[in-house]
């Protein structure tokens, strides 16, 4: 089956903006797919419709991801993607959620959202409510914070080293032996001239004197 | 016959140093004497003397048991390895899933500190005497994940490395010659400690 065309998606975003109402906003087509911010706390009935709706039939659950806004009031934003496999179609749900705030858990509408949640709370340290088993699920035991925040550092706290005297691995503040180098692989004779962070302070200077 | 007697004319002059053509030739032919010494022996005797040192050097290079540790893309190169269109098998290095039965242990890959207490049980659990191959830049010094908060810079700080692969990842061929490196490694130490 081909996939949806341009206009077809275009006639679904206006079918779904009209049955959900104010759950949903800023309902659209963006990069040939469909696209909307959900209110979360309303996120299941939103879920539940694109699930169930014949017109809409997104029956397959693809991923969950997080994102960290940090300039925005509303600092996190949760996205559900959803496949329809009888329309060809996708859809992008986004749910911003501001930080403290719990979003509602969506397994009873998805089962398979279960781990994803579970990584966006270890990754974000957004909560969600209802989720029978909100553990961290990727990082270390005992690990604190949440590393794809934007204001955690990219070395994090700890490391690991084995303690021959304790016979066990042991964990002990970072202490880096090689200093951060950046690697932007600009390269001098391939296409632009690259413009080097703190170029712009020489030509000032030379604007002022 | 020299150099010059063997050239045609015409043909293009193969180079080759004098002194490093007589000690390969010198070298197989010492192979080969003793070949036949052992071999002579076994006809006369049906048995054959040497020294402690070396049988057990011969076992040990012979009969390396490896456990694997694929930890991420390096882990196919080392599978690769064990193929047959390389065959570590063919230098006596086959694969043992179980550390209780092996001798050297391959860390192929990325190692986080999650797993960092896991590998460090699984070396403990290895009999002596042991030995470990770091391969690829992740294991050897955290590689591309140096700076990150989960990954370990370098299985040298949970184990002790005796040889480090380099590549990312290193090709299967790499690996291989890191065991020969490795079986030269555990001739060259000797076997017993005194």
């Amino acid at each position: 089956m081909a996939m949806m065309d341009e206009q077809s998606l275009a006639d679904l975003a206006e079918h779904v903006a009209e049955q959900l109402g104010d759950a949903v906003r800023d309902v659209g087509v963006a990069h040939g797919q469909l696209q909307m911010v959900a209110d979360k706390d309303r996120i299941r009935e939103v879920l539940r419709f694109l699930r169930d709706d014949p017109r809409c039939r997104f029956v397959a659950f693809t991923d969950i991801c997080g994102v960290d806004w940090p300039e925005r009031e509303e600092r996190f934003e949760v996205v559900y993607h959803l496949l329809s496999p009888y329309h060809n179609a996708r859809v992008r749900v986004k749910a911003p959620v501001a930080e403290g705030e719990a979003v509602p858990s969506v397994i009873e509408v998805f089962p398979g959202a279960e781990w994803y949640e579970r990584e966006v709370w270890d990754m974000y340290g957004v909560f969600f409510s209802d989720h029978p088993d909100l553990r961290r699920i990727l990082t270390d035991y005992g690990f604190s914070g949440h590393p794809l925040r934007k204001d955690f550092p990219v070395t994090g706290h700890v490391e690991v080293r084995y303690d021959e005297d304790l016979k066990r691995v042991i964990y002990e503040p970072v202490n880096l032996q090689q200093a951060w180098r950046e690697f932007d692989f600009l390269s001098p004779w391939k296409g632009e001239p690259p413009v080097l962070p703190g170029d712009e302070k020489a030509t000032d200077e030379e604007a002022g004197a | 016959m020299t150099g010059a007697a063997m050239r045609k004319n015409g043909d293009k002059p193969i180079l080759i140093m004098p002194g490093e053509a007589e000690s390969a030739v010198s070298a197989t032919a010492a192979h080969r004497a003793s070949l036949v010494g052992i071999n002579d022996a076994l006809a006369d005797k049906g048995f054959i003397t040497t020294t402690t040192d070396d049988i057990i050097n011969w076992a040990r290079t012979g009969s390396l048991m490896w456990m694997t540790f694929g930890l991420a893309c390096c882990a196919v190169e080392m599978m690769q390895a064990a193929m047959p269109r390389y065959d570590m098998e063919r230098f006596g290095f086959a694969p043992r899933a179980s550390p209780r039965q092996s001798d050297v242990i391959i860390v192929a890959g990325t190692l986080t500190n999650k797993m960092a207490p896991a590998i460090r049980k699984v070396y403990d659990q290895m009999p002596d005497p042991k030995w470990v191959i770091s391969m690829g830049s992740c294991a050897n010094g955290g590689g591309y994940y140096h700076y990150s908060y989960s990954v370990v810079r370098g299985c040298d700080r949970v184990l002790p490395v005796d040889i480090y692969v380099p590549g990312c990842p290193p090709s299967a061929e790499a690996l291989m010659y890191g065991i020969l490196l490795l079986q030269r490694k555990i001739r060259r130490t000797g076997t017993i400690e005194r």
